[in-house]
């Protein structure tokens, strides 16, 4: 019975991580680029719900609250960073994202503290029991909601013209430039969508789990291991390896030891770089 | 008409390039020789003498990470592991068999080259970015291991001779012995890079880096080269962590094997130039001497308001001088010459 209830949590932590992992594939695959700040973009995400409580908006709109702050700052660092170092060499184009982690965690530190701090009781506290598991209701709105968000960026990048005008600038730049599409508008959109897809996941696990300025060095080697396991680029690849890794860390924690849960993530990546450097799904890789 | 004189021109802004370059280096090292002696009169001797050591440290630990992040292009943000694996080779043959910590610093450089070859025959199947987050999830992992690890201490750390039993323990009061030990290997470090800058081994690396499938087809050997390259960088950077445990006689793994140790040389190295001789001494001189002075006003949170600088550094650095000072320096050297010789030119028209 503890197994299963291992599982189940760890299944909607891992929906949570397929989310924010969306976001870092969606940059790779449209620009061959890691933002090795979008664990920052996370923890942001975290802090915009709790800003929004102490604004006094209910825990429906944490999520909406926090796209919408990530949605305009992932937006902003594209126009006055990414864009500048997306054609340099490869060190400022790695320089330039690490520079940013830093900045924003360590800003994060001098504003917030370095406390963990966890959001008031709300509808969403308490738990409930499904089938003798007990659930805690927050885990399972943020594992519902962050699978449905999943499944909705998977949709709107494979059946919308929207998708299609931003997988055509991945392509092929300039030939999406030829067909009336501007590259630089759907990159900067790719930027806002995918820290807005950190920042609902952010708040979505700020409702459930408490955090510190320090959690989004861990979310970002999370992304790493999500987005290597599902294979470059991979919005439905991510998906399912969140929920893997999800599933490992609980089970690890559970039956291992808490310690050891990251050991296991991170030998688990390190073994896909071994064995499978493209992903589990990565056949087509490049 | 105008293109060859152009080219000339550029031509001869090069020769005084290296020539500057060459003058500002000979008197770089007869400062850096006299410094401490300089400094011994001052109030703050042991102070400014303590900070020169770090400086140095510094600039050998971002030198090593040159070799293969600055002159291969191969951006390793695990560089942490080597610098580690020095340091707790210094201090585990004290702790495990009390041995003097400088017997350590071979094996922690034999150690440092062969994990190197175990983290580089997989990674350096991956490219750029790719490789870059594969060196940070490995570190990590070490990271962790370490502070699980009772024989190395665990989350606690490991700890050197408290007083010297002999000469050989190298433990001394004062910051100037260590100054002269790090210059020395400095020296060491600098001159195997220029050595290597100029074979046949150094022109693979900058073929690697500037288009690796272009040097592959030229026949470049290129995961072999990226592999030596690692290792060597990995021997001197466990050198380093020897160095670091030597003067300081502690290290846990938040100070051997953080990820902060990797971002520190990675920034040294880029502020002053990635891949040239001297941007990573010019980096370390620029910035250690900016950390100490920020703690010392801010106090204890300065710690944190360090690394806001040097994220707003990095950043800064990656969208508008991706060279470092060293191209800064380079383009103002080239910009003087050429400006001197339109001078001249316009004399002699008159």
């Amino acid at each position: 019975m503890l197994l299963l209830q291992a599982t189940v949590s760890g299944l909607l932590l891992g929906a949570v991580y397929a989310l924010f992992s969306s976001g870092l594939t969606l940059i790779w695959g449209m620009m061959n680029f890691i933002n090795f700040a979008h664990g920052e973009f996370v923890m942001l995400g975290m802090y915009a719900a709790l800003l929004a409580t102490w604004a006094g908006l209910g825990p429906a709109l944490f999520a909406p609250f926090a796209a919408a702050v990530l949605f305009v700052l992932g937006a902003l660092v594209y126009f006055g960073l990414i864009k500048h170092v997306l054609r340099g060499p490869m060190l400022a184009q790695i320089l330039s994202t690490f520079g940013l982690a830093l900045l924003l965690r360590y800003s994060s530190f001098f504003v917030f503290k370095s406390d963990f701090r966890t959001l008031p009781d709300s509808e969403l506290s308490g738990t409930i029991n499904a089938f003798g598991i007990f659930i805690a209701r927050s885990q399972l709105v943020a594992g519902v909601a962050a699978a449905v968000l999943a499944l909705g960026m998977h949709f709107l990048l494979t059946r919308t013209a929207l998708g299609s005008r931003m997988l055509a600038v991945a392509e092929d730049r300039s030939a999406a430039m030829l067909m009336g599409i501007r590259p630089d508008r759907m990159q900067a959109l790719a930027w806002g969508l995918s820290a807005a897809s950190a920042g609902i996941a952010g708040a979505l696990m700020a409702i459930a789990y408490p955090f510190s300025p320090s959690v989004g060095e861990t979310f970002a080697l999370t992304a790493f291991v999500v987005v290597t396991l599902g294979g470059f680029g991979s919005v439905p690849g991510a998906m399912i390896a969140g929920l893997v890794i999800g599933l490992t860390e609980a089970l690890a924690a559970f039956l291992i030891g808490p310690v050891y849960k990251d050991v296991v993530v991170y030998g688990l990546f390190v073994a896909v770089l071994w064995l499978r450097p493209h992903g589990l799904l990565g056949a087509r890789a490049r | 008409m105008t293109a060859p004189a152009g080219a000339a021109s550029a031509a001869a802004a090069q020769g005084a390039g290296v020539r500057g370059t060459a003058w500002a280096a000979g008197v770089l090292w007869v400062a850096l020789l006299l410094y401490p002696l300089a400094v011994g009169t001052t109030s703050s001797a042991a102070f400014l003498q303590d900070v020169g050591a770090t400086v140095l440290l510094a600039a050998i630990t971002a030198c090593a990470w040159n070799i293969v992040g600055g002159y291969a292009g191969q951006v390793s943000v695990g560089h942490a592991i080597f610098f580690g694996i020095g340091a707790y080779a210094s201090l585990a043959v004290y702790s495990w068999w009390e041995l003097p910590p400088v017997t350590g610093i071979p094996a922690g450089v034999v150690v440092a080259a062969l994990t190197a070859l175990v983290i580089g025959a997989p990674t350096f199947r991956l490219q750029g970015h790719y490789f870059s987050m594969a060196t940070i999830a490995v570190a990590e992992l070490i990271r962790l291991l370490v502070s699980n690890w009772d024989w190395l201490g665990a989350a606690i750390g490991i700890q050197g001779p408290a007083t010297p039993r002999g000469w050989w323990d190298l433990i001394y009061r004062s910051a100037v012995p260590y100054y002269y030990m790090y210059l020395a290997v400095l020296a060491l470090v600098i001159g195997v890079t220029w050595q290597l800058a100029r074979s046949r081994f150094g022109f693979y690396l900058r073929a690697i880096r500037s288009d690796e499938r272009a040097a592959r087809s030229l026949g470049v050997p290129v995961r072999r080269t990226k592999l030596l390259a690692l290792m060597l960088s990995a021997a001197f950077t466990a050198v380093a962590g020897s160095l670091y445990a030597l003067k300081v006689g502690f290290v846990n793994p938040e100070s051997g094997l953080g990820i902060l140790v990797s971002v520190q040389m990675i920034i040294t190295a880029a502020l002053g130039g990635a891949g040239t001789l001297y941007g990573p001494l010019l980096g370390a001189i620029i910035l250690v001497p900016l950390q100490s002075a920020t703690n010392t006003w801010f106090g204890g949170s300065g710690s944190g308001l360090t690394y806001v600088l040097y994220g707003g550094i990095i950043m800064l650095l990656a969208r508008f001088a991706p060279g470092g000072l060293a191209e800064v320096w380079q383009r103002w050297l080239a910009r003087r010459r050429v400006a001197r010789r339109e001078r001249k030119h316009v004399i002699n028209a008159a």
